[in-house]
């Protein structure tokens, strides 16, 4: 096993110190050229904006209404501030910008380093005034900031704050964004590029017990030399420091040895409140799991309960439920 | 899809308080929506219509765009303040996507009413859940016309 070289100072894994700070320097700068709107506001391009949202709001398509309201004529929905910059289907080289950047920026280095994927977090626009048709957009953007490395249940990114100032085409500021995206390297057990061979799958040291779940077997780790039980499973014995192991079956059968009741955050999928508990096994090691069927003002410390494998996503997980004596 | 036919007036502020909740609106994500509301607001990153390489991609179906978002959020505060409504501010967040094939149901609640230099604004706070928890909560602050002097 390889020793992973740390940052002395930020105690950060030293490659991930040099693609932070290097990420740093670009804070406060332009996020690239200042880039013009494609096509001034213009009214069809409002109509297949509000038909697609289901907005009926007349003061984006009815000239006589519009023009008796307070915008005094048709006006774009405010929320579309950055429609009207958006490159499109095929965007053309920028003009204020060489063909081939000098310089590589934060996406490309982020890309680089395996952060290849984005998704959109914050958005928080100021409008100054709504937009009309003829208003010829443009927008520059600056970096605001630049998290550290987080771990998201997307997978490990960094946050990325942008700063957009919209002018019309008299140079006036007429919105501004904030736009926070996550820059993110996507799981590798959630990347389905590939069905990843069975070796591959598990992490060596869990392996036989993930195949087991998908057998509906409850393996348990045991000590080859001194018989302890231990889960999750390790390299190593803790009591005897043995490196030899083998597993057993586990009968399924445990009692709630102590749970919690989750009711935030929301868990994507999942209906809070739910049980999650810690379970003592007949056979004695303790292993965490949901119980599945129960009313969380039911549970209790010692409950008897039994296994039962579920899929989730494409894998199975071992999770528990309420039994009877 | 179906729209809420617009109301033609608009609300003042002095008719509204804070406390008011909206009425919600469900939104049903269809395809047709997801990819229309993301090619209309210009969006052709492929997670937004093309399933296979949103699948690629580690996504297990296209979602929609934030674009589309901020404007389901503008619709939904509008749609009950009215077509005068002046929206000052849109901050969102976003969580679990939407997914086609579920439905995002819309609330919100007037949480602050101030005049500012004569002008009656409004603050909204706004959620849009799906099944998988909340795709976007967000702030919005918006201003409203005043009630004539003779009411």
């Amino acid at each position: 096993m390889s020793r992973t070289e740390t940052d002395r100072r930020s105690g950060r894994p030293a490659e991930e110190q040099s693609l932070y700070e290097r990420l740093q320097e670009f804070v406060g700068r332009p996020n690239g050229p200042v880039t013009s709107a494609r096509d001034p506001v213009n009214v069809p391009m409002i109509r297949h904006l509000t038909d697609a949202l289901g907005d009926r709001n007349p003061v984006y398509t009815d000239e006589e209404f519009a023009a008796g309201s307070v915008h005094g004529g048709i006006v774009a929905p405010a929320t579309a501030l950055q429609v009207w910059t958006m490159q499109g289907l095929r965007p053309r080289p920028s003009p204020d910008e060489p063909a081939t950047a000098a310089e590589p920026g934060p996406m490309q280095l982020l890309d680089a380093a395996g952060y290849t994927s984005v998704v959109a977090t914050n958005c928080e626009q100021d409008y100054h005034r709504y937009l009309r048709p003829g208003d010829l957009l443009s927008v520059g953007s600056t970096v605001e900031s630049i998290s550290d490395l987080k771990h998201t249940a997307l997978g490990d990114g960094y946050f990325f704050t942008t700063l957009q100032t919209y002018r019309d085409q008299h140079g006036e500021v007429v919105g501004e964004m904030r736009f926070r995206i996550l820059k993110f390297k996507p799981r590798a057990d959630e990347a389905p590029a590939e069905p990843a061979s069975r070796a591959d799958r598990y992490p060596r040291d869990s392996a036989f017990f993930w195949e087991g779940v998908e057998q509906g077997e409850l393996r348990i780790q045991r000590c080859a030399s001194c018989a302890r039980l231990r889960h999750p499973p390790r390299p190593m014995c803790p009591r005897c420091r043995s490196l030899e192991w083998d597993y057993l079956v586990s009968g399924g059968r445990g009692r709630v040895h102590s749970y919690v009741v989750h009711h935030h955050p929301p868990v994507p999928g999942r209906e809070v409140p739910f049980v999650v508990a810690l379970v003592e096994l007949d056979e004695g090691t303790r292993i965490v799991g949901d119980v599945l069927d129960l009313d969380p003002a039911a549970a209790r410390i010692d409950m008897p309960v039994e296994a039962c494998f579920v899929s989730q996503g494409d894998r199975m997980l071992p999770q528990w439920r309420p039994r009877r004596g | 899809m179906p729209t809420t036919p617009a109301a033609r007036r608009t609300r003042t502020f002095e008719e509204v308080d804070v406390g008011e909740r909206l009425p919600e609106l469900a939104i049903d994500l269809t395809p047709t929506l997801i990819v229309s509301t993301a090619i209309a607001t210009r969006d052709y990153q492929d997670v937004h219509h093309d399933r296979d390489l949103a699948q690629q991609r580690g996504s297990k179906d296209i979602f929609m765009n934030i674009l589309s978002t901020n404007g389901f959020v503008g619709r939904y505060v509008t749609d009950w303040a009215g077509p005068e409504t002046v929206l000052k501010r849109v901050a969102i967040r976003l969580g679990a996507p939407n997914y086609p094939y579920d439905t995002m149901t819309m609330a919100g609640e007037v949480t602050a009413k101030e005049e500012v230099d004569g002008v009656g604004v409004l603050t909204l706070d706004i959620k849009g859940s799906n099944s998988l928890g909340d795709h976007v909560t967000g702030r919005v602050t918006l201003a409203l016309p005043r009630a004539g002097p003779s009411s």
